[in-house]
């Protein structure tokens, strides 16, 4: 939980001491440096450079926002209990198909008229979507992370395994195994900033991010339930000694980091109008790998990995061979952790 | 081996389990071919193919039981070492490098690939390992899930060299130089030399004889120095490395014996099929192989077997056959009416079908929380879990047992 500003600057100074950090920070920026360059010089090379850069970046922004919203669960509950949640993934799946039914059910149909009334409507169902994940997430931690807490390591791991081949299961039994149409509700409305459009879509999931990203920072730097997750993630032991309730703070770890999933399947919708049921899989995957980028346990890393992601990935996309970006994604992910093994934010490594 | 023999039969098998079980496994192995023989009425081959594909997962997951296993050090993406030896049997044991760059074909033996593939393996698990073992916990998880994604990836993708999504395929059968051949053939007893293999009993003889070269292998291996080095470094590192243990050694050293093995699995995987494509190598794999070793129990050989062929079985068995086996139940019952297709209702078989994720994830979750030490565990393992000789007694243990 690197909300905790001490915290981070430990793991820098860590870091960031003897030769050997130096150096291998140093291969960091080279290689950061190198990538950089070769894509200069194919943004450069593109036609009508300008426009289809910022054309892409709109995009890969909106991407890369989409990704921290579910990267922000792994890396949470990662920080507090060591697990890497593979059914994080299909929870916020889970998030993109309820709203899918819902929004019908709030009236809100493609080619809307908007006003005020509208955009209440849409905040209702995000608001009861997110909430859903949250309960369905609590719920699975209930029943099968908690009572493994002091099983070996990997059993907990097996289990979220089999959370998510169940959840996956339960969404192609409701609604089948091929793609689904998500309604386009949003109106096609956009702007031309720097020669390229900026749509409704992405400013929605902007804000959308931005705010519960804000809101989640301030919840966990302030708040006694965030003090009290930032305890439990630093050392369990001592934190229940100080009398802190280790199972309800790992429940609100479970359900704050589902509320963002759920939020995040909601984007996902709006922006691609459509869904799968093993849609949480590939994203699930990407996600994490972000929370890795920024340091896996650290909040900030997560929301910034995740924009980092999109952008690669949509550069990459954008002015390279799209077959190959999973690849490259995945060899920058290794290189990340050869050069700075606590990822891009340093947090600390917990040491058990 | 009397003196074998003796020890196994006077060992108690409630307290230890695995010579019964040793012996158990072995039986079923030559038993297998009897009961497939009969069972189909005298056409086993169906049967014994299975048979032979289930053993390349056995491999596998003994592979990555010395890794997640002995050493502790977790590996999602082991069947990229898997991809590796499978291609690398491709590559120099088919016709295929003459549409590569290459344009001439190389036909290495069978065997002599699978001692080839064990190197090649092993060495990408060198390459891999050597940066990134020092890091802790985790992270490593992180990267092998990476590497893991990365390989089938940049064989689908290379397709200059690899035919991308197509594969490789028609590759060379195995050949004996020289065998017996006689009436069981309908041929008078003789020599025949250059026999290719594609027979599948004799590929279950082959697995059953690279699966008892590598159990012995382990075994040896778990009792060594680097296996108890193994077991130190994954009770507790730092405390390993204070003893004199070489941590990035050992675990360098387990990651590739791991991989070797696997190794050795995709090579006779490849020889089997004749074909390799990059769609059977995905992530899928590798979780299916860790979730075989978890479930089997970690660390104990016999236990990660069994895993293995129930996990298997589970899969491409039970799974697969279940939505015949509910219709027809359904049927016998008198409720043929839920056969039928008839508004949303997709009728009881393609029901079910769409039930299998959701059984098996079940099955899973349900398996771990009832036996979180796997269901046949080594004895430390299980006597840690009951006995508690770890620091696993935390404060809200404490709390419990006071009733706080």
């Amino acid at each position: 939980m690197g909300a905790a500003g001490d915290t981070i600057k430990a793991g820098r100074r860590s870091l960031r001491t003897g030769i050997t950090g130096r150096i291998l920070d140093i291969g960091l920026y080279i290689v950061i440096a190198a990538f950089l360059l070769l894509l200069g010089w194919h943004v450069v090379q593109a036609e009508n450079a300008g426009s289809y850069f910022a054309q892409i970046t709109y995009f890969a922004l909106a991407n890369g926002a989409i990704y921290a919203l579910i990267a922000i669960g792994y890396t949470m509950v990662y920080g507090i209990i060591e697990l890497i949640n593979f059914a994080h993934g299909d929870v916020f799946t889970f998030g993109c198909f309820l709203s899918a039914s819902l929004l019908p059910v709030f009236q809100l149909k493609e080619g809307q008229v908007w006003g005020p009334g509208t955009i209440l409507q849409l905040l209702a169902v995000m608001i009861i979507t997110m909430l859903a994940c949250a309960v369905l997430n609590v719920a699975i931690e209930r029943i099968a992370y908690r009572p493994l807490r002091h099983a070996p390591r990997l059993a907990p791991l097996i289990t979220a395994i089999g959370v998510s081949f169940f959840l996956e299961g339960a969404l192609f039994l409701w609604k089948g195994p091929s793609q689904i149409h998500y309604p386009a509700v949003l109106p096609a409305t956009s702007w031309s900033i720097f020669g390229a459009n900026v749509t409704l879509t992405e400013v929605t999931v902007w804000v959308t991010t931005i705010v519960l990203v804000v809101a989640l920072a301030l919840f966990t730097d302030r708040s006694r339930l965030g003090k009290a997750m930032r305890a439990t993630a630093q050392d369990r032991d001592a934190a229940a000694l100080m009398g802190i309730d280790i199972n309800r703070t790992i429940a609100a770890t479970f359900f704050i980091g589902a509320l963002l999933a759920g939020a995040g399947g909601v984007m996902y919708g709006l922006s691609y109008n459509t869904t799968v049921f093993d849609l949480g899989f590939s994203q699930g995957l990407a996600a994490f790998t972000a929370a890795v980028f920024g340091g896996i346990g650290n909040i900030y890393g997560a929301a910034v990995g995740g924009l980092l992601l999109g952008l690669i990935r949509t550069y990459w996309d954008g002015y390279f061979d799209s077959a190959w970006s999973d690849v490259m994604i995945f060899a920058i992910l290794i290189l990340v952790l050869v050069f700075r093994p606590t990822g891009i934010f340093g947090m600390r490594v917990p040491e058990k | 081996m009397r003196a074998w023999l003796r020890r196994v039969w006077e060992t108690d098998p409630r307290k230890d389990p695995n010579a019964m079980l040793y012996i158990a496994l072995g039986l079923f192995a030559v038993l297998f071919p009897v009961f497939a023989n009969v069972t189909t009425g005298g056409n086993p081959n169906f049967l014994m193919s299975v048979a032979g594909d289930a053993g390349v997962y056995v491999l596998l997951a003994l592979g990555l039981n010395v890794v997640v296993g002995f050493a502790g050090l977790l590996d999602l993406g082991y069947a990229a070492f898997f991809a590796i030896g499978a291609y690398t049997y491709a590559f120099i044991a088919s016709e295929h490098l003459v549409v590569t760059p290459l344009h001439s074909a190389i036909h290495m033996p069978f065997w002599i690939v699978l001692i080839i593939a064990l190197f090649v393996a092993a060495s990408f698990g060198v390459v891999l390992g050597a940066p990134t073992l020092r890091l802790r916990g985790d992270y490593l998880a992180i990267v092998t899930l990476g590497f893991g994604e990365i390989v089938p990836r940049v064989f689908k993708n290379a397709a200059t060299w690899t035919s991308g999504v197509n594969g490789i395929s028609a590759l060379d059968a195995p050949t004996l130089p020289v065998w017996l051949t006689g009436p069981w053939a309908n041929t008078p007893v003789g020599l025949v030399t250059n026999v290719k293999i594609f027979d599948p009993s004799a590929y279950y003889v082959i697995m059953v004889v690279l699966l008892v070269i590598c159990v012995v292998l382990i075994r040896n291996l778990q009792n060594s120095r680097m296996g108890r080095a193994w077991a130190a470094i994954r009770e507790d590192e730092v405390a390993a490395a204070a003893m004199g243990v070489n941590t990035v050694q050992a675990k360098l050293l387990a990651f590739a014996i791991g991989a070797a093995f696997s190794g050795f699995a995709g090579t006779y995987y490849g020889a089997k099929l004749s074909l390799v494509s990059p769609e059977n190598f995905g992530f899928s794999v590798s979780i299916t192989v860790l979730v075989m070793v978890v479930l089997g129990g970690m660390g104990n050989i016999p236990g990660v077997m069994a895993g293995a062929l129930l996990v298997y079985y589970v899969i491409f068995m039970l799974l697969p056959t279940l939505p015949d086996t509910v219709t027809s139940l359904v049927n016998s019952i008198g409720l043929s009416s839920l056969t039928q297709q008839s508004g949303d209702w997709p009728g009881i078989g393609e029901f079910v079908n769409r039930l299998k994720f959701l059984i098996f994830g079940l099955i899973l979750i349900v398996v771990m929380l009832v036996r979180p030490q796997g269901l046949i565990p080594s004895r430390e393992r299980q006597q840690e879990l009951t006995k508690g000789t770890h620091d696993d007694t935390t404060i809200e243990d404490v709390n419990a047992e006071a009733g706080a």
